[in-house]
């Protein structure tokens, strides 16, 4: 009995320094990299920071600048709670959009190749310097007024949308719905990423499972609820925690437009590192809360 | 062939007779399905293809072209000019060879060291795990602007614990060399790593313990499990994260800009290209002169383009890898 303990031990012990092996690039780089400039800007939230002749030179200010964010600054809480409200719908319509076309994209059809591609242009057209130059071309502007007006008249979803406020049923909720079909090319440019995710997770799906499901007579319906979802559960969690960061960290979100402004502009370190710390730590605790509750129904073969 | 059709044909009919109909409904589901799936796709690929013809369109545009408020996207006279010109600013053949290097060296650094973490949090239970990936959650979550002065300072004046000072007496300056971008990306600190580490550990989950512990069995180590079994599993998740990865590093102009201000790449060339137009133009006229706005946004397009188009065909040749998996197969459930 004893000796069995021990060997198990052994194994726990060989596996746990493995474990670390594998890992340890990570630790470094965080440890040499990350860490000092992390302390040094949660330091800076804490102060009052004065610029003298290129010299910086912090000064202890106790939590004023974070009672100043939150309570003296007339922008910063109206912001934050209008981009979250934003990053919910947009991140749930980016979520079903996704997975709706990677279920597409997976199927056999001609010319699939050429879609997959297509489909990949979001991701090159979001990234970099080419999301920047995207936002100030004029031309393209000039350009897409030009078509829209040759098109005016005959706009099917104004004319949807004019037909089901006539109806009444137009509420609040139909409202965000018209809202998210009027971006949807924001949606569809920003879903590049997780189409692909998602692709990646439906390839591992063993073909034999589907069909084991059709002889014993499920429905594609149904193999979609039983088999489909749980094995690529897993990929919604990847999916759902990336859409909101990516959401919440590129440059046109106004929050961190805000931040920058403060931080370049106003040239206020300390108020700019408080702001970004508030910020992160909603957004952390949004993501901890939101992925837990996923990961719940999350399924893995463990 | 076409005979064995025919008679298909024939008894079509015949077979859905015998089928109760069975046959027809089936048929007739499969081809409204796919008519559905085309005219889905087709307005879905036409709305993100829409901005590329418009830039397709203007890059064949001479200047008159531009400013004549008739022609909106089919150029009178199409003129190759603004590709050669584009070429031309960005030294288009010089900077696509340097940043398919760096892209590509940045991007087998990075994913082979994130495939590493990703397993090792994914198939290994260590005390702090948790403590651990919840710093790997922050480096996905800190946007890279915030610790950009620490960093530059950081790498202004590198040292390791002070042992660099101790030998040469000064600490060294890494600036302007490709050498600090890759000691973070063998560290996993590059952009997004974070995120191809959290990918990459989502997946080597969801593969069955049963096939690690009969390769264990079998006699195989920690390490020759994770080569053997485990990496040619993971092909359609490496390549996708090799895909980001490379397409990342190929438009980034942030960390470029940071570490390698004076090479040619064509991140960096293209986020300059109108004010290297201005010279250009102002040193064949000897003047200053204002370029018409078209005329310049045409030139961006027509850089744009030719930026996008090596990725694309990158692509075509990467999607390969979407293999299916053999992982759920091999195990009898």
């Amino acid at each position: 009995m004893k000796k069995q303990k021990k060997t198990l031990a052994g194994l726990q012990k060989r596996k746990a320094i493995g474990g670390y092996i594998f890992i340890s690039p990570f630790i470094l780089g965080f440890l040499i990299f990350m860490v000092k400039p992390l302390l040094q800007s949660l330091y800076m939230s804490f102060c009052d920071v004065k610029i003298a002749a290129g010299v910086i030179n912090p000064v202890w200010y106790k939590l004023e600048q974070y009672k100043f964010a939150l309570t003296v600054d007339p922008n910063f809480n109206r912001l934050l709670v209008e981009e979250f409200t934003r990053m919910l719908t947009n991140s749930l319509a980016i979520m079903v959009f996704s997975f709706f076309v990677a279920l597409i994209l997976n199927q056999e059809f001609k010319g699939r190749a050429l879609v997959r591609a297509i489909f990949f242009l979001p991701v090159i057209l979001s990234s970099g310097v080419i999301l920047g130059l995207e936002t100030n071309n004029s031309l393209m502007a000039q350009l897409q007024v030009n078509i829209k007006e040759a098109a005016s008249g005959i706009s099917i979803t104004d004319t949807v949308e004019t037909i089901l406020r006539t109806a009444g049923v137009g509420v609040k909720a139909f409202e965000e719905v018209f809202k998210l079909i009027d971006g949807i090319y924001d949606v569809a440019i920003a879903s590049g990423i997780q189409i692909i995710i998602f692709l990646s997770g439906l390839q591992t799906i063993s073909a034999s499972m589907y069909e084991a499901a059709d002889i014993e007579g499920c429905t594609a319906w149904e193999s979609l609820w039983k088999i489909t979802f749980p094995m690529i559960s897993s990929m919604f969690l990847v999916n759902w925690v990336y859409t909101i960061i990516d959401f919440c960290m590129r440059s046109d979100n106004q929050v961190i437009d805000r931040i920058n402004t403060v931080m370049i502009t106003e040239i206020n370190y300390g108020l700019a590192s408080a702001m970004s710390w508030i910020y992160f730590a909603i957004v952390m605790a949004f993501v901890g809360i939101t992925s837990l509750l996923i990961s719940k129904g999350v399924y893995y073969y463990e | 062939m076409s005979k064995v059709k025919i008679k298909q044909n024939s008894d079509f009919w015949e077979r859905n007779r015998k089928s109760d109909g069975y046959l027809l409904k089936k048929t007739l589901l499969t081809y409204g399905i796919s008519i559905a799936r085309f005219i889905l796709l087709f307005g879905m690929c036409f709305m993100i293809l829409q901005p590329i013809f418009n830039k397709i369109s203007v890059s064949f545009m001479t200047i008159d072209d531009l400013n004549n408020p008739t022609i909106i996207s089919i150029p009178e006279n199409p003129t190759t000019e603004n590709y050669l010109m584009a070429a031309k600013l960005m030294s288009y053949s010089k900077s696509v060879v340097n940043s398919f290097l760096m892209a590509l060296a940045i991007a087998v650094v990075q994913i082979a060291m994130t495939t590493l973490v990703g397993y090792g949090f994914a198939r290994f239970e260590f005390p702090f795990k948790k403590f651990w990936f919840a710093c790997v959650m922050l480096v996905i979550l800190i946007p890279p602007q915030t610790i950009s002065t620490s960093l530059f300072l950081h790498f202004r004046f590198f040292d390791i614990l002070g042992l660099i000072k101790l030998v040469t007496g000064d600490t060294l300056n890494l600036r302007g060399s490709a050498i600090p971008y890759f000691l973070m990306s063998f560290g996993c600190m590059g952009l997004k790593n974070g995120l191809y580490i959290y990918m990459i550990r989502q997946f080597f989950r969801n593969i069955p313990k049963e096939l690690e512990e009969a390769a264990y069995v079998d006699g195989c180590g920690t390490l020759m499990t994770f080569v053997r079994i485990m990496l040619p599993d993971a092909k359609p998740i490496l390549t996708s994260c090799f895909l980001f990865s490379f397409v990342w590093q190929w438009t980034d102009g942030y960390y470029s800009k940071l570490f390698l201000g004076n090479v040619k790449l064509v991140s960096t060339e293209l986020s300059r290209l109108v004010d290297s137009l201005g010279a250009f133009l102002m040193r064949e006229m000897g003047t200053t002169v204002t370029i018409p706005v078209s005329y310049s946004n045409a030139i961006l397009s027509t850089g744009t383009l030719m930026i996008i188009l090596p990725l694309i065909i990158l692509y075509l040749f990467a999607q390969r890898g979407f293999v299916e998996s053999l992982s759920s197969s091999g195990i009898k459930m």
